[in-house]
């Protein structure tokens, strides 16, 4: 099944690498990647939607919860949380269609981007459906060439951050001693 | 303002406020700089051969001690030849921390002499690691590792240190503070679920501890003779658990799963609460996990918050450590203990004689000959002079599991086995890494003729640092692990399993300075290893096994743990 993963990690080289590589090494598909900087500019926000065996979701967060630069992951696949994705999408029009296709990407809230004789660049957003209807849409106008954002998504309940305290070196030798 | 110093000098800082004794490493272009400063350096860098050794030596004194181990890689093929002993140490949630060179950071991404992305490789065989290519970072990221290695579920950590680092010249400052907010550890265990196994313990009618490596990892032998003693429940230490329990407890029964004995697996399969301390239901452990334990109610506890429920359901999980949780547990089992007990002591006292009978049923009893020294017979009598005190590193075939089954371990840490990843060539570095660490002890390495001499090259290390590291080749002739599964399960077609050429061993210890003997008689077996035993320095024992042996019991790959194979198929008489 799909599964929606939101991660707050360090922007760290390396950290993308973790968690991508906990996914690939149990031969899981990750079907799209978005991260970018958080507020915090040491923190990045990263929404990830993957094909898992469903039993194994909570498996997937609990390993992701163990790396060291993640501060948290959390399965926003049946939790309240908005969904949303881009497509940038390049139409060709002919002179006879250009009001058709206008009206149609009024309809998904598109907005043109680029206008020329050849055609229309279109910039949507919406949840991933809506944007295959639209996608389809165009396609019937003619020759389209589409790029998609991949999945960001932001939770609606506020989870608490549990991270973990500094810790004197004092003290972690006395772990050691164990 | 203190003095300037070379990286390289930071880094051995650093590791002597670890408290480092040992670091077992190999040399290389990138960690000449390192080097450098080891030469004068009161911490002592032992030589190996191979610098997968220098990780399985690394983990072999981690196993033995607690302390976490060091090893030390060039760049590229050093970096590269560490992988496996990473990934072992990964498997069995060993404290190893791997220091490695690399190329000058200007040269990263050039396809330099000797560079690997060694960053990149080792990611998945290690716990955490880092690139370090600012000075600057070097102190903490170095502390961080040893942070990280040795607390929580402890395992490798790995830090790439560019060569420019190790050259540049800076002002050592103590780190006084680790702070990483990502990484997470519960050791206390939730108070009202502790209590809540505590009555769930003096509830059950036949109730059975099942103790691993996590018991272990914790120290946590005390607490756990503790509960045992309490509960007076029957208990079973996973081949990663051997010594968590002592071998010698009256309550012990002995390793379950694949060739566990009869009455450790019938009691996994009969017990009706399965208390689940420091393991990860292994599938060697559990074959077909429809037919492990399926009366049972589980209480499992594990510092790792992933391990629970990853396999079985726990009725009741508690994350922690083992120490600290099992030793709240047993104050409420006290405190319960005068109005609970009575509670189910008839059937306490059924299920002690059905695990009794079990035992007397099919003891794991060795077997002799008087013409031939059986595999069996070579542990017995190990196990008679150990007297459950020896430090026994094993390699991985059939000999670890006879050793497994024979021999016993009255402390904790005195069995070193590589249990998870089962890499051979394991044996001798490790028993190496043990040695330096209990330079009075005695240790034997029990290794197969076929992993012996993956290990070789570390004779020569033995002659160099003059341990006294008993090597005991079980020789069997064969691969012989693989030969049972071609026998038992591909019509006995013996495929490139026989070990032809295999070399004399006296001559080849000799080679080395080394003493060594051949024995083919039982009569020689008990005059031969106390030989051996008084020999001060190193000695190879090759011993002459029976050649197609078996282990058993055996719970066939993915069969159910109470229809174990006791016996050889014994030849059917034609009427
Ligand atoms: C590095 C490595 N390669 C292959 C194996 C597969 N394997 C497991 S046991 C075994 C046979 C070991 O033979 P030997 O060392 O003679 O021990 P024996 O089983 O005869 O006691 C092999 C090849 C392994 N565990 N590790
Ligand atoms: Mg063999």
């Amino acid at each position: 099944m799909l599964m929606t993963i939101s991660i707050l990690m360090e922007n760290k080289p390396g950290a993308l690498m973790r968690v991508t590589g906990l996914i690939s090494q149990r031969g899981y598909n990750i079907e799209s990647l978005t991260v970018a900087r958080t507020l915090d500019p040491m923190l990045s926000r990263m929404t990830i939607t993957v094909d898992v065996d469903s039993r194994q979701r909570s498996q997937v967060i609990k390993q992701m919860n163990k790396l060291v630069n993640v501060l948290q992951a959390s399965d926003l696949t049946e939790s309240p949380a908005v969904l949303r994705e881009m497509v940038l999408l390049r139409v060709r029009a002919t002179m006879e269609n250009r009001t058709a296709i206008l009206k149609e990407a009024e309809i998904f809230a598109g907005r043109v981007v680029d206008s020329s004789v050849d055609g229309f660049a279109i910039e949507a957003t919406g949840d991933p459906e809506k944007l295959e209807e639209f996608i389809a849409v165009m396609e019937a106008y003619g020759e389209i060439e589409v790029t998609r954002s991949g999945m960001v998504a932001v939770s609606l309940e506020s989870k608490k951050l549990r991270l973990a305290p500094p810790v004197s070196k004092h003290h972690d030798e006395s772990v050691e001693a164990k | 303002m203190s003095t300037l110093i070379s990286g390289a000098r930071v880094l051995l800082e650093c590791l002597s406020r670890e408290g480092v004794e040992v670091i077992f490493g190999y040399p290389g272009g990138v960690t000449l700089p390192l080097y450098d400063a080891i030469y004068d350096n009161p911490i002592k860098h032992v030589l190996v051969r191979h610098e997968e050794n220098a990780a399985f030596s690394a983990a072999g004194y981690a196993r033995a001690t607690g302390r976490t181990g060091v090893c030390c890689a060039t760049s590229g093929p050093g970096a590269t030849n560490l992988t496996t002993g990473l990934v072992d140490a990964m498997m069995d949630s060993i404290p190893i921390v791997a220091l490695t060179g690399q190329v000058l950071s200007k040269l990263i991404g050039t396809d330099a002499f000797q560079e690997a992305d060694t960053f990149g490789i080792t990611r998945p065989c290690t716990k955490h690691n880092f690139l370090v290519k600012d000075i600057k970072d070097l102190a903490q990221t170095v502390h961080e590792a040893f942070y990280i290695a040795s607390t929580g579920r402890p395992g490798p950590v790995l830090v790439d240190i560019t060569k420019d680092v190790l050259m540049a010249m800076s002002h050592y400052t103590p780190v006084t503070e680790i702070h990483l907010p990502g990484y997470k550890v519960v050791t206390d265990g939730h108070a009202g679920q502790i209590r809540r196994a505590a009555q769930m313990m003096w509830e059950a009618s036949r109730p059975y501890v099942y103790a691993g490596g996590g018991i272990l990892a914790a120290g946590a032998t005390p607490e756990l003779t503790e509960l045992v003693d309490t509960l007076d429940a029957p208990a079973v230490c996973t081949l990663m658990g051997l010594g968590g329990l002592s071998s010698s407890h009256p309550n012990f029964v002995s390793m379950p799963g694949m060739h566990g004995s009869y009455a450790a697996n019938m009691g996994m399969y009969e017990c009706d609460l399965l208390i689940a301390l420091g393991v990860r239901f292994d599938d060697r452990v559990t074959g077909r996990l429809a037919a492990f334990a399926p009366h049972a109610k589980v209480i499992h506890l594990d510092i790792d918050p992933a391990e629970i429920g990853k396999i079985r359901t726990a009725d009741l999980p508690i994350v922690g450590d083992a120490k600290k949780v099992l030793s709240k547990l047993n104050k409420n089992l006290k405190e319960m203990e005068a109005e609970m007990a009575p509670l189910h002591s008839e059937d306490r006292k059924a299920w002690w004689k059905q695990i009794r009978a079990w035992k007397e049923e099919h003891p794991l009893a060795p077997s002799f000959s008087t013409d031939e020294i059986k595999p069996q017979h070579l542990m017995y009598e190990i196990d008679k002079l150990s007297g459950g005190e020896a430090i026994v590193s094993v390699d991985v075939g059939q000999h670890q599991m006879w050793a497994a089954q024979f021999i016993r371990f009255n402390q904790p840490r005195t069995w070193i086995c590589s249990g998870g990843l089962g890499s051979m060539g394991f044996g001798l570095p490790a028993a190496i890494g043990a040695q330096m660490a209990h330079p009075d002890k005695l240790v034997f390495a029990i290794c197969g003729d076929g992993g012996f001499q993956m290990a070789i090259p570390e004779l020569a290390t033995l002659a160099n640092q003059g341990l006294p590291v008993k090597v005991v080749v079980m020789n069997n002739g064969y691969l012989g692990m693989v030969r049972q599964w071609q026998d038992l399960f591909y019509n006995n077609r013996l495929s490139s399993v026989e070990i032809c050429s295999f070399p004399n061993i006296e001559m080849l210890a000799g080679a080395y300075g080394i003493k060594g003997r051949i024995i083919r008689s039982p009569l020689e077996l008990v005059p031969a290893l106390k030989e051996m035993i008084a020999e001060p320095g190193p000695y190879v024992l090759d011993v002459r096994v029976t050649q197609f042996e078996n282990v058993y019991p055996m719970v066939p790959a993915g069969g159910a743990i109470n229809e174990m194979v006791l016996a050889p198929p014994q030849p059917v008489a034609v009427p």
